[in-house]
């Protein structure tokens, strides 16, 4: 009896041990594999997707809602002419290889994401620092050309965080941060492990170890969570499986917002779209409503200027793009396209443009355009549409948070130019009073709505498919990023 | 024999260089700057030319051809421009998948088939071989990524049996096989279906054949006479089916790494085609035609050793 009552107990013991572990550790499925492991040098969303927040912090950084916190910045001061931003960094942080971080490190870091041989995705966040000066260990200098009301929001993008001249030749493979978690391996092709920091400077988190796998095909995706291979698959590729794992008790689903503007991207130099008549006989001929519903199931959210709806300074001008046919065709009779024409319809690979563009299409034809639809991988989407402009309309998510200033760039894909609204932009970039940012936002969004640059369709949203006990994972997809310093599991 | 060598060998290396000049010329033009892809949309000119510049981009075509050439002839398959580590490495990482799916597949496609196509041949006309054919009619028809959904469905989904995909490594044998044991029969069953026909025809056209009457004659029954006689000279023609097949198996698996998401070769080229990562798709294709042109060789010696009138013509 004895014998079985240690038995028993150490069963007992075994059982809560195995439990106990299972309990902190996670596997999280997304779609696509990182190239690499390096977030400074490459625009794959993937690699933020992994190591942001996780591995690697910034100055500043997003929170789950989107907001600027501080990040190895514990506190900073702007000088009153707004060039020059003084940080206070963090005491005690290392990293992951043990070398010390400190301002020696933040110089490096954004003195190579601005050097003239940088390959840095995003070096236009960079673009205003003229000088970065070490004060002492735990203080650094930032000199701005001009002010920069986002310059914080920009310190707070993957593309930013601070790496180490120690680390920085092999980042690709084995990237050293200051984050909460270790990268451990990486079995490419398969999965990808991260370990808890124990020496981590902040809060610790709850996970002892995580796992991310790559699965790119839907129904492999819908197996991988059915079959519980995955414990979260964050951005799930398949809407339409969505309200199956809602009626599942096993499972719970988060549908967040994504900053990406959904649109109708029209070269605005090609004849007949130079016409702001026929641009706007496109707005009114689209359905978003139809458009969401059919493509994305019902996920997603109408936007009728270029701007994020959960922004605060968002403007609803809906009203500009109503779905009217009728005006529609009227509008393309006064720009003297009363029997229609015919354009091409360039679609990259998501299935917002491809089933997007069917619908689309169909909707275009009711008002009298004819669409060429054809369908491209990525990399000739960047060739023949992006860099080289040929392109008639095509339908494309513009993911990247706050990028109304790309439609001040007339030579960026659109091709819209506009001396008003680049003047408008300067102002902006040069502003950091919220109220008067606020306010030139609001203008910014009515300019380019009312010139219908391009047909702005719906804001993407983002699916994800959890374990019920799961919680602390990011709903919103402020920025690519799969966030587990507040991911743990419930008793 | 030496000449006959000698001018096999000289076919060999004019093959290789060919397929080298056509595979690098053909990857070459896909359109797609892999620049400008890594970087995206925000990316601005100066950064390109700047990775252009890292990546070698800024050369000419006909360098970057023999930098690529004569770091082959060293053993050196060059550096993915986006993994950023040796393509070598990376090959090595996935041929421990490819290979042994493709073997364990081909292993479940013999040993279903055989059986099969010989039961089939034995029972001709009969109720046993209209179900076999009928059955191989449907296993050829099947795709095998629908096919492969529906053994997911079933036993990894409902039974929970297996793992819906991924691959846990080497470390623990017993599980890496289990891993691959959907894939395989997604893999074998199509595969089953060709190879049970073959055999069954070719055992039809032996047992017409005289020496089958002729063993009969000498007082085999028909049993004794197909296993003695019939199924050995049926295999040549089955053999060769199967040597097909291996090398299908082996880079055909593209679409069911992708269903089972497992890190073999055939995902590695998807994945590098889409990413434009040339070096990595050069490289493996070279690999594959290298393979394949080197099989061949082997083979045209092998007749000769058993031909002799191979060695002294010419």
């Amino acid at each position: 009896m004895h014998h079985f009552k240690t038995l028993a107990a150490s069963t007992a013991i075994v059982l809560c041990a195995s439990g106990a572990l299972a309990q902190d550790s996670i596997t999280v499925a997304i779609q696509l594999e990182p190239p690499n492991l390096d977030p400074t040098g490459g625009a794959a969303q993937a690699i933020d997707s992994v190591l942001y927040a996780n591995v690697f912090e910034g100055l500043t950084r997003f929170d789950a809602d989107g907001a600027i916190i501080r990040g190895l910045a514990q506190s900073w001061d702007i000088s009153d002419d707004g060039l020059v931003y003084t940080f206070n960094l963090a005491a005690g942080v290392t990293f992951h290889d043990g070398t010390t971080m400190d301002a020696e490190d933040v110089k490096f870091s954004l003195d190579r994401a601005r050097a003239e041989d940088s390959t840095n995705a995003q070096k236009g966040l960079f673009a205003g620092i003229t000088d970065v000066t070490v004060i002492d260990p735990l203080t650094v200098q930032v000199t701005l050309d001009q002010p920069n009301g986002n310059f914080l929001f920009n310190m707070a993008w993957g593309d930013a965080v601070i790496v180490a001249p120690e680390s920085i030749e092999n980042i690709a493979s084995n990237p050293i941060g200051t984050g909460p978690f270790t990268f451990t391996d990486w079995v490419q092709g398969d999965r990808l492990e991260l370990t808890r920091n124990p020496d981590y400077w902040g809060p610790a988190p709850a996970l002892e170890s995580a796992t991310f796998r790559f699965i790119s095909d839907p129904t492999a995706a819908f197996a991988a969570v059915m079959a519980e291979d995955v414990d979260a698959f964050v951005g799930f590729p398949a809407p339409e499986n969505l309200p199956q794992f809602e009626a599942d008790p096993r499972f719970q689903v988060l549908v967040g917002n994504t900053e990406g503007e959904t649109i109708l991207s029209t070269n605005n130099k090609m004849p007949p779209f130079d016409d702001v008549r026929v641009r706007k006989a496109l707005a009114h001929a689209i359905d978003r409503q139809a458009i969401i519903d059919g493509a994305m199931f019902g996920y997603g959210t109408p936007i009728g200027t270029h701007f994020a709806p959960h922004n605060p300074d968002y403007v609803d001008l809906l009203a500009n793009s109503q779905y009217d046919p009728e005006l529609a065709r009227s509008l393309l009779a006064e720009a003297g396209f009363a029997d229609g024409f015919t354009t091409t319809l360039k679609l990259p690979p998501p299935s917002y443009a491809r089933r997007g563009g069917e619908i689309i299409a169909s909707q275009l034809r009711a008002v009298g355009i004819e669409t060429e639809i054809t369908n491209l991988e990525w990399a000739q989407w960047i060739e023949e549409v992006f860099t080289n402009k040929d392109f008639g309309l095509s339908i494309v998510s513009h993911t990247e948070p706050m990028d109304i200033g790309i439609y001040a760039n007339p030579d960026y894909y659109f091709q819209y130019d506009n001396p008003e609204f680049q003047e408008l932009m300067e102002t902006l970039n040069a502003t950091t009073d919220p109220a008067m940012r606020s306010n030139l936002l609001a203008q910014a969004q009515a300019i380019i709505s009312e010139d219908y640059v391009n047909g702005y369709l719906f804001e993407l949203a983002v699916a994800t498919v959890a374990k019920a006990g799961l919680q602390g994972l990011w709903v919103n997809q402020p920025t690519a990023a799969v966030d587990l310093t507040g991911v743990s599991w419930s008793n | 024999m030496i000449r006959y060598v000698l001018g096999r060998l000289t076919s060999l290396i004019i093959s290789l260089i060919v397929a080298s000049i056509v595979i690098f010329a053909v990857i070459e033009v896909i359109p797609g700057d892999p620049a400008a892809f890594m970087l995206g949309i925000n990316a601005r000119p100066d950064t390109i030319a700047a990775l252009r510049a890292e990546m070698g981009l800024d050369q000419s075509v006909v360098a970057r051809y023999f930098d690529w050439v004569t770091g082959l002839l060293r053993g050196d398959f060059g550096q993915s421009w986006t993994y950023k580590t040796p393509v070598a490495e990376l090959i090595a990482d996935r041929i421990w998948v490819s290979l042994p799916l493709a073997i364990y597949a081909l292993a479940l496609s013999t040993i279903i088939a055989f059986p099969a196509g010989i039961y089939a041949a034995s029972r001709r006309g009969g109720a046993g071989d209209v179900t076999i054919m009928g059955a191989t009619q449907l296993g050829v028809a099947i795709p095998n990524f629908w096919f492969a959904m529906i053994l997911v469905l079933i036993f990894a989904i409902n039974l929970r049996w297996f793992s819906a995909g991924g691959f846990p490594g080497w470390d623990n044998p017993l599980q890496a096989i289990k891993a691959l044991t959907l894939p395989a029969i997604a893999l074998a069953l199509p595969q089953a279906a060709i190879l049970a026909r073959v055999m069954r025809s070719s055992l039809l056209d032996m047992l017409g054949e005289d020496f089958i009457r002729t063993a009969r004659a000498k007082g085999l029954s028909a049993r004794q006479a197909l296993w003695k006689h019939a199924v050995r000279n049926a295999l040549i023609p089955v053999l060769t089916i199967i040597g097909l097949q291996f090398s299908f198996l082996l880079a055909g698996g593209i679409i069911i790494e992708q269903v089972f998401f497992l890190p073999g070769l055939g995902r590695l080229i998807f994945q590098s085609i889409s990413a434009r990562d040339l070096i990595v798709v050069e490289s493996v294709v070279m690999l594959l035609v290298f393979t394949v042109i080197m099989v061949n060789f082997l083979v045209d010696l092998a007749y000769a050793a058993v031909d002799p009138r191979l060695r002294t013509k010419s």
